[in-house]
């Protein structure tokens, strides 16, 4: 029992990373087309910000209680930032050519991570945390670590969030508009292109903050953690449907849980092999039923 | 240059070639008549290339025969020939596959488990090698081209990554895991073990790149590759001219993939060994990289791009750590030490604003009307 609460907590904190990073991809995809193969990049700069932020180079920042809220709240911004600067430089300039973009941001997600690389170094480092998120607590019979709390807490509060914009706000009705019918919203004499640069900007910012939770998740930053990240991020964004928040939330905690028990109880790595065979299996059965929009 | 001031060049255009027509190089000057047979010169100097030494500095590290620049110049003909072979599905036919590397490992891992489990000599394994390899691609491409645009590039992307995550978990020890597996030294021919062989290895290579140039070529030119063209520039229209792009495109990822499982036993016989980068999907993102780099859908720009970039990849390194980068301050000097980065910038640099690559700056701009 103790082993099953615990890979569930842990599968539904692999979930919840999964939705930080799928829940732009999503978005992004839904609304101008582009597979944003940057995705991992933002996630890997937001975490490095947040590790830089926390190891004392930004003052305020730290490894403990408000200090380390400010260092996630740093690297969520530079992630936020780097999404706006890829829109706008790169994004942009292509519109009308999708295979173009999608190509730029193979390049992005390319350079970005050889780049961390060299400015700290190929190698992990160990990300500092508060002493009161690196503990465990008691449920079930199992210890579970506290930071699969905070990825499911900040998970939600994302998908909150999101729900809230797209549902409630003139800005996240144009979204949801243009991913209904793109060409239908720009007729109507809206500028859709200021909505292409504000979902980067969101799935910039919850990218970015799934990096510097993730660093709590697993314990390091690496420069090759965003895009191991990304391919998984594609399943989830593939079974949810293009687009749809509440899909990719669900579909989130069904790939992080299936690839936590089924690495576990098969051979180590089966899970992972699962998943990648569940996105080409979609793909296949269903290409226009999950979106309509992909074939 | 600012990106909108590009002129959009649509797909047909940019694949028309200017090329001379007979009337038109009855008129050529002598030397630009000459200048058509500059392939057949650069063969000359890459057939009598081991016995030169002439050295290069800075280009390679030694003279052009001995044994480390042989080997250089010889992967860089194989990714160069790779890109070629890799630009049929990506510039002729227009479909994105992000898992060409599946094809080129599948031959290189199979030869190397033919020959060293099954015990047969090398080159009846190297056929059979490349037969798995092709049935993989004739496997894997009949399912994937069911569904077309983003949706194919994801499946192949899904497939790769599947082979990747086999190769790397190692089930019953028949991958060898991170560590590859080594080719058994009695199993190579005599005349290619060893580095005294470089050149023949060399030769080989020159072989492989000259047989992917030849059929790509021949390919390209033939009614399938008319075909190839129109599915890239119009897929509807080709339907309804009532002929079934599925076949088509089929063929051609078979042919690529073909010439990839080629690739791969070439790649074995130059390292020695199988190892597992060429499994991942960040080695078909650097076949792309070559191939937009020198020109996505023209004769000779993935070969260049492929050379380059495998050129830049080893050299840059050493460069790197050279006299003349360390003296830089540390904004300069630390992105120059990735190679990753300055390919990956240069990337982005030529899809925004070159978008037909490098062999499109020696062309001459078009006249405007």
């Amino acid at each position: 029992m103790a082993t099953v609460v615990l890979l569930a907590a842990t599968g539904l904190g692999l979930g919840a990373l999964y939705f930080l990073v799928a829940a732009g991809l999503s978005l992004i995809f839904g609304l101008m087309d582009v597979l944003n193969f940057a995705h991992g990049a933002l996630l890997s700069i937001g975490a490095y910000a947040t590790w830089w932020a926390a190891s004392g180079h930004l003052p305020g920042a730290g490894s403990g209680g408000a200090g380390f809220v400010l260092a996630v709240c740093f690297g969520t911004a530079v992630g936020t930032l780097a999404a706006v600067v890829l829109e706008l430089a790169l994004i942009r300039p292509l519109y009308g050519r999708p295979r173009e973009q999608v190509l730029a941001t193979v390049g992005v997600g390319l350079a970005v991570p050889a780049l961390l690389s060299a400015i700290w170094g190929p190698d992990a480092r160990p990300f500092p945390g508060p002493a009161a998120l690196s503990g465990t607590f008691g449920l079930l019979g199992a210890r579970i670590p506290v930071n699969r709390l905070v990825l499911l807490g900040a998970a939600a509060v994302v998908l909150l969030a999101l729900r809230l914009f797209l549902g409630r706000t003139r800005h996240g009705l144009v979204v949801r508009a243009g991913v209904e019918d793109r060409a239908m919203v720009t007729a109507l004499g809206i500028d859709v292109r200021r909505a292409f640069t504000l979902v980067f900007a969101i799935g910039g910012a919850a990218a970015a903050l799934g990096g510097a939770l993730g660093g709590l998740y697993y314990g390091s930053v690496d420069p090759g953690q965003g895009t191991s990240l990304l391919i998984f991020a594609f399943v989830v964004v593939v079974m949810g449907g293009m687009g749809s928040v509440a899909g990719a939330a669900l579909a989130a905690v069904g790939v992080g849980l299936v690839q936590q028990f089924a690495n576990y109880y098969t051979t180590s790595g089966l899970g992972d092999l699962a998943v990648v065979v569940l996105l080409a299996a979609l793909l296949l059965l269903r290409p226009r039923g999950i979106t309509g929009r992909l074939a | 240059m600012t990106p909108a001031a590009t002129p959009a060049t649509t797909p047909a255009a940019s694949t028309r070639k200017a090329a001379a027509s007979p009337e038109a190089d009855a008129d050529a000057p002598p030397w630009r008549r000459l200048g058509r047979w500059w392939p057949a010169l650069v063969l000359v100097a890459l057939v009598t290339a081991p016995f030169s030494s002439l050295s290069l500095p800075g280009l390679l590290d030694g003279p052009i025969g001995s044994a480390g620049s042989l080997q250089l110049l010889a992967l860089c003909l194989v990714f160069g020939a790779l890109a070629t072979g890799y630009d049929l599905l990506l510039g002729h036919t227009g479909l994105l596959s992000f898992g060409h590397a599946l094809y080129f490992a599948a031959g290189s891992y199979s030869t190397e488990l033919i020959a060293a489990e099954a015990g047969l000599p090398f080159w009846p394994s190297a056929v059979l090698g490349v037969l798995c390899g092709v049935a993989l691609a004739w496997a894997l491409g009949s399912v994937a081209l069911r569904v077309s645009g983003i949706a194919f590039s994801m499946v192949t992307l899904a497939f790769a990554q599947a082979g990747s995550i086999l190769v790397e978990r190692d089930p019953g020890g028949v991958t060898g895991g991170e560590e590859g597996r080594a080719v058994p030294a009695d199993k190579l021919p005599a005349s290619l073990a060893g580095i005294d062989h470089t050149a023949n290895l060399y030769w080989i290579a020159l072989a492989y790149l000259v047989l992917t140039l030849a059929v790509v070529r021949w390919a390209v030119r033939s009614p399938t590759g008319r075909v190839w063209e129109g599915i890239r520039d119009n897929e509807t229209r080709v339907e309804v001219l009532g002929l079934r792009p599925y076949g088509f495109k089929l063929v051609a990822f078979v042919v690529a993939g073909a010439l990839a499982a080629v690739g791969g036993v070439v790649h074995l016989l130059l390292t020695g060994g199988a190892t597992p980068q060429t499994t991942t999907s960040d080695f078909t993102l650097s076949l792309l990289v070559m191939v937009v780099l020198g020109g996505s859908g023209s004769r000779w720009g993935p070969l260049l791009g492929g050379v380059l970039y495998t050129w830049a990849d080893h050299r840059l390194g050493d460069l790197a750590g050279s006299d003349a980068v360390s003296g830089l301050p540390s904004v300069l000097r630390v992105p120059l030490s990735q190679p990753l980065f300055l390919l990956g910038t240069l990337f982005v640099v030529t899809v925004v604003a070159l978008p037909g690559g490098l062999t499109r700056l020696g062309r001459r701009p078009r006249v405007r009307a």
